[in-house]
């Protein structure tokens, strides 16, 4: 029971970490971002090199598995994304599918079409035995990571400058310029920053989900469920929305393996009928 | 198709003449379907591709009828294509009736499961109607996977045995028949919607698409209309699902599939919203394309799709189309005509923005 | 100018793409052979296995068989049945082919079908695994295996080598039943007992299945993933801690697929499957595809690109003993063919056209520093027992 409970918010939070650069960009920048899930890929892939090809520990791959796609992200954002922000949001889907469609079929090409791995280092591998639960390190080893995350990053957005002022660019950019704030910056930073944590979500989360050029795809579903369900306007929703789904996920497969597949999708669709802007989203 | 009773100042004889107006044909639209139609002879190794582009298409027309027109974002429009598709072969397996009939049955059902799931997506914005279409669609393909015993499930429902066309056309290999039979339907619906866009009905959606509260300030029943609009873009979509069903005389999972919902979303926007051609347009060209680079690099022929729309949106397809619809809206309104009405609703094709 | 330059795309495009296949008159020289593969998508490895295989032997053999030159059109169906049937219509139609080939997954098999019976051609069916396909046309061969084939071994060894208590967890579809099925029929008719998971196909945790499993405390776990699964599977199921909880891992090859099993690291040793080709199979035959595949692909071959070898050989073969004779006179010639493969001696079953071949248990042991399924038993000329059960 405890131990469902505890794979449930281990995958939970690997959700939110994959998704949070999404609700940033989406919530906060209010961009339809459909390639998310590339950068995500992008990191896992960073991690998958380093350590397969050039013998780096897990550890030390992480940080490139951010500043990576991190990169990426920004310069994709300083010559194409920018020119968007004003767009309808068809147009940033297809804009943001077409770049998937490129990163699919280009790390295809790059890498190969089967899956590539991570190769954890022994102790992170295996379970212990807690007080009676069995507790697997790796996913405890997420649960730390993304809890430290998810402290951080409310704390910078709430209570540091560069929060308040990206707070102000997104509620009115033609005052907050007024104001001295450079706003152009603050969305790059932003961008570059929700891409970073996507290729560290990636990275983390390829000894769960698998890693294969078809990630983005078959991801965006889940990335788009957690943003909604949790609401955009903040970070907390989309957190407590990741663990709620992964917690439900988890626990429907196990108690009613012939539901399971029903689980989230049912509760997706119940949280969005019942409150439409997302289950923890203030009331506009 | 009329709906006039609700709209009161259809009466008032400017709005009845520009709605007589925009119903008239005119010459490209003329062109488009007589090249659809001389395709048949002029192109008889094609027919194959030119029907499941006669089918994208309709599809793609029936969701532009919701998102074009009404300005609901759906991600989930697969489940009334695959619910029209199982009903449909399910019909020719068990019963082996006319084709036709199988489409009134395809049309029927999705319709229905429309109306029902129309009221989940009456609430909420953009996203959050596109993740409850979503959800709906996700959930069906689930139903159908697990009801394998009615449906097949994942090897797909076996040994639809389709009967000729009102008893006299069969289907052949060549695809012929098929392609005909599909182009005929599409065409049938495709004047239907188009006469039904330029109704009263479809005026007073476009003006809940355009300003919801002002629609509903003046009188519109905003929730009925958006109801109505569903429910008949669901019908559309199982007719497309039943034409692939009865021409393909096989049917799997992939009909109700994820990626068939962004398919004709992406087939649709790259054509357009809010025109009806959009859709046709889109089919041809996405699935030309498709097909030419898929056999030029059958593994990476996904790059150059992906290329070729990161170029449409930074050609500034919007600025373009609005230019377009300008000049397409003058020349129709002729030198009398003026501008035409103040707020007649130019064909902003999207609905996302806010 | 939008929807204008739409409009003159569409036409473009109609005039190049459209026009751009006539059926040229020497489609009477040249025997064109179909590949519909999935090359994009969740399953393109599959893909890329059998099209390098099929350009190998191509390579090796020669593309002129019986006077004829052999034309290989490789075709993506994107993993979609409807476009698999009208990939292979149009082949037929338009391109004249004298055999459609390929096929990963089952309902792109069966879509084709009766296609093939339509206009007699040849469907070699080079991948997909569950057992009814050859039944659904007259014109099919498969040259890959069929779950049932591959399972009924295992699910003997196992009650041979004191497993009273087995639960069985498979990808719910086609195949997945297939693998269950013949597995629970065959162990509890053995004496033992069974428990039964079944998994969704889009599954990306499979934490709560694992658990369930941990719970039943089993002698072994038998599973069956669709090839490509079975790696994220191997680590789950060692970050469980199942493999030192007394549990044995057992399954069809497919989830220590050759393709895939060297990075799942040291916690796929010890897993106990049984298949019909192993990249490390003991003959002179097989190392030097092994070694000739690496060399032209770059990955090491799995049991798919077996498939696409030996569809192509039992084409190449067929070809030459009927001389052009058309598709109902090469589905003949297949039927019966018997030669030595790269997995050990095999034949194609006159009666169901589906391959009879030696089914290997094997045991994931490292090879010269890599991973690598060790045949240990040979259970020779297996038929599929589904259908060998039906014509008894």
């Amino acid at each position: 029971m405890l131990t469902i409970l505890f794979d449930g918010v281990a995958y939970g939070m690997l959700l939110f970490v994959l998704a949070c650069g999404l609700a940033i960009t989406l919530g906060l920048m209010n961009f339809v971002n459909l390639a998310h899930g590339a950068f995500a890929m992008a990191g896992g892939y960073v991690t998958a090199i380093l350590i397969n090809r050039w013998g780096l520990p897990f550890l030390a791959t992480l940080p490139f598995a951010f500043l990576v796609p991190a990169a990426i992200g920004l310069v994709l954002e300083r010559t194409l994304y920018v020119r968007l922000y004003h767009r309808n949001h068809l147009d940033q889907v297809l804009f943001s599918i077409g770049l998937v469609f490129m990163a699919v079929a280009a790390v295809d090409w790059t890498m190969g079409s089967q899956q590539q791995f991570v190769t954890l280092p022994s102790w992170l591998k295996g379970r212990v035995d807690i007080l009676g639960v069995q507790v697997g390190l790796y996913r405890s080893f997420i649960i730390v990571v993304c809890s430290v995350l998810v402290v951080a990053l409310q704390l910078v957005l709430a209570k540091t400058r560069f929060g308040s002022r990206l707070r102000a660019a997104v509620d009115d950019p033609r005052v907050a310029r007024g104001l001295g704030i450079n706003v152009s910056a603050i969305f790059a930073i932003t961008f570059a920053f929700g891409s970073g944590l996507a290729g560290l979500g990636g990275a983390l989360g390829a000894e769960i989900l698998g890693l294969d050029p078809t990630f983005p795809l078959k991801f965006m579903i889940y990335f788009l469920i957690v943003v909604t369900v949790g609401g955009t306007t903040s970070l907390t929703g989309p957190f407590l929305a990741s663990i709620l789904l992964g917690v439900a996920d988890v626990a429907g497969k196990y108690y009613v393996p012939s539901f399971g597949a029903f689980v989230i999708y049912s509760l997706m669709i119940v949280v969005l009928v019942l409150r439409p802007q997302g289950l923890f989203a203030r009331a506009r | 198709m009329s709906h006039a009773s609700a709209d009161s100042f259809v009466q008032s004889g400017i709005v009845a003449r520009t709605l007589a107006r925009r119903g008239r044909w005119r010459v490209p639209e003329i062109l488009f379907w007589l090249a659809a139609l001389a395709s048949i002879w002029l192109l008889p190794d094609r027919h194959l591709i030119l029907n499941e582009i006669a089918i994208i298409g309709l599809f793609a027309v029936s969701l532009d009828l919701i998102l074009g027109y009404a300005g609901i974002v759906s991600l989930g429009h697969a489940a009334f294509f695959g619910l029209g598709a199982y009903t449909a072969g399910l019909i020719a397996k068990h019963f082996a009736l006319d084709p036709v009939i199988g489409l009134v049955g395809a049309a029927a059902t999705a319709a229905a499961l429309g109306w029902v799931t129309s009221f989940l997506v009456l609430r909420g914005a953009d996203l959050t109607r596109l993740m409850v279409t979503l959800g709906v669609a996700l959930i069906l393909a689930e139903v159908a996977n697990q009801m394998a015993w009615l449906t097949g499930g994942a090897d797909g429902l076996q040994g639809v045995i389709m009967p000729a066309i009102l008893g006299r056309f069969e289907f052949d290999i060549f695809g012929t028949t098929a392609y005909v039979y599909s182009l005929v339907v599409t065409f049938v619906l495709f004047v239907i919607a188009r006469r039904i866009v330029v109704s009263p009905f479809g005026l007073s959606l476009r003006a809940i698409r355009d300003n919801s509260l002002r629609a509903r300030a003046v009188g519109i029943p905003v929730n009925a209309r958006l109801i109505a609009v569903y429910t008949l873009s669901a019908a559309y979509a199982g007719v497309a699902g039943a034409l692939l069903a009865q021409t393909t005389q096989f049917v799997s999972l992939d009909v109700i599939a994820f990626h068939r919902s962004a398919d004709v979303l992406l087939v649709l926007v790259i054509g357009g919203t809010g025109y009806l051609y959009g859709g046709l347009v889109g089919a041809v060209v996405f699935k030309l394309l498709q097909d030419m680079l898929a056999s030029i690099t059958p593994q990476y022929w996904l790059f150059w799709i992906g290329l070729i729309l990161i170029i449409l949106v930074l050609a500034d397809r919007d600025r373009l189309t609005a230019r377009l619809t300008a000049a397409w809206r003058a020349r129709a309104t002729g030198p009398a005509g003026g501008a035409g009405p103040a707020g007649g609703p130019h064909a902003t094709p999207a609905s996302g923005e806010r | 100018m939008h929807r204008r330059t739409l409009l003159a795309l569409a036409a473009g495009l109609a005039a190049a793409g459209l026009a751009g296949t006539t059926p040229g008159a020497r489609a009477q020289e040249t025997f064109k052979i179909g590949l519909i593969l999935p090359m994009t998508g969740a399953s393109a490895s599959t893909g890329r296995q059998i099209e390098a295989a099929v350009k190998l032997y191509i390579a090796q053999n020669g593309d002129t068989v019986a006077g004829r030159k052999v034309q290989l059109i490789v075709k993506d169906d994107t993993g979609v049945a409807d476009v698999t049937k009208r990939l292979a219509q149009e082949l037929i139609v338009n391109e004249k082919v004298g055999a459609v080939a390929g096929f990963g997954l089952t309902p792109l098999a069966l879509s084709v079908a009766p296609l093939a019976t339509q206009a007699k051609v040849p469907q070699v069916v080079m991948a997909a695994a569950t057992a009814t396909i050859t039944e659904a046309s007259p014109f099919i061969v498969r040259t890959s295996f069929t779950l049932p084939q591959a399972t009924q071994p295992m699910a003997e060894w196992a009650s041979a080598n004191g497993m009273k208590k087995v639960v069985t967890l498979v990808t719910d579809y086609g195949p997945g039943i297939d693998a269950e099925k013949t597995f629970t029929a065959t162990f509890t008719k053995a004496g033992g007992t069974v428990e039964n998971l079944r998994v969704p196909l889009a599954n990306p945790d499979f934490s709560p299945f694992l658990q369930k499993v941990a719970d039943a405390k089993p002698d072994a776990l038998f599973v069956f993933v669709p090839s490509g699964y079975g790696a994220q599977f191997m680590r789950q199921f060692t970050e469980r801690g199942l493999d030192k909880s007394g549990i044995k891992l057992i399954g069809t090859g497919d989830v220590t697929d050759d393709d895939l099993l060297n990075g799942m690291g040291d916690a796929a040793l010890g897993v106990v499957t049984s298949h019909h080709y192993s990249a490390v199979h003991d003959s002179a035959e097989n190392k030097a595809f092994v070694a000739a595949f690496k060399k032209t692909a770059g990955f090491r071959p799995n049991f798919m690109g077996v498939g696409g070898y030996d569809g192509m050989h039992v084409i190449y073969e067929g070809l030459k003993k009927t001389n052009g004779a058309g598709g109902e006179a090469l589905v003949n010639a297949i039927k019966g063919m018997a030669w030595t493969s790269v997995r050990g001696p095999v034949s194609i079953d006159p009666q169901t056209r589906d391959i009879i071949q030696n089914v290997y248990i094997r045991k994931v042991e490292k090879v010269d520093g890599e991973l690598y399924n060790v045949e240990f038993a040979t259970i020779p000329n297996v038929k599929d027992p589904v259908k060998a059960a039906k014509a008894n």
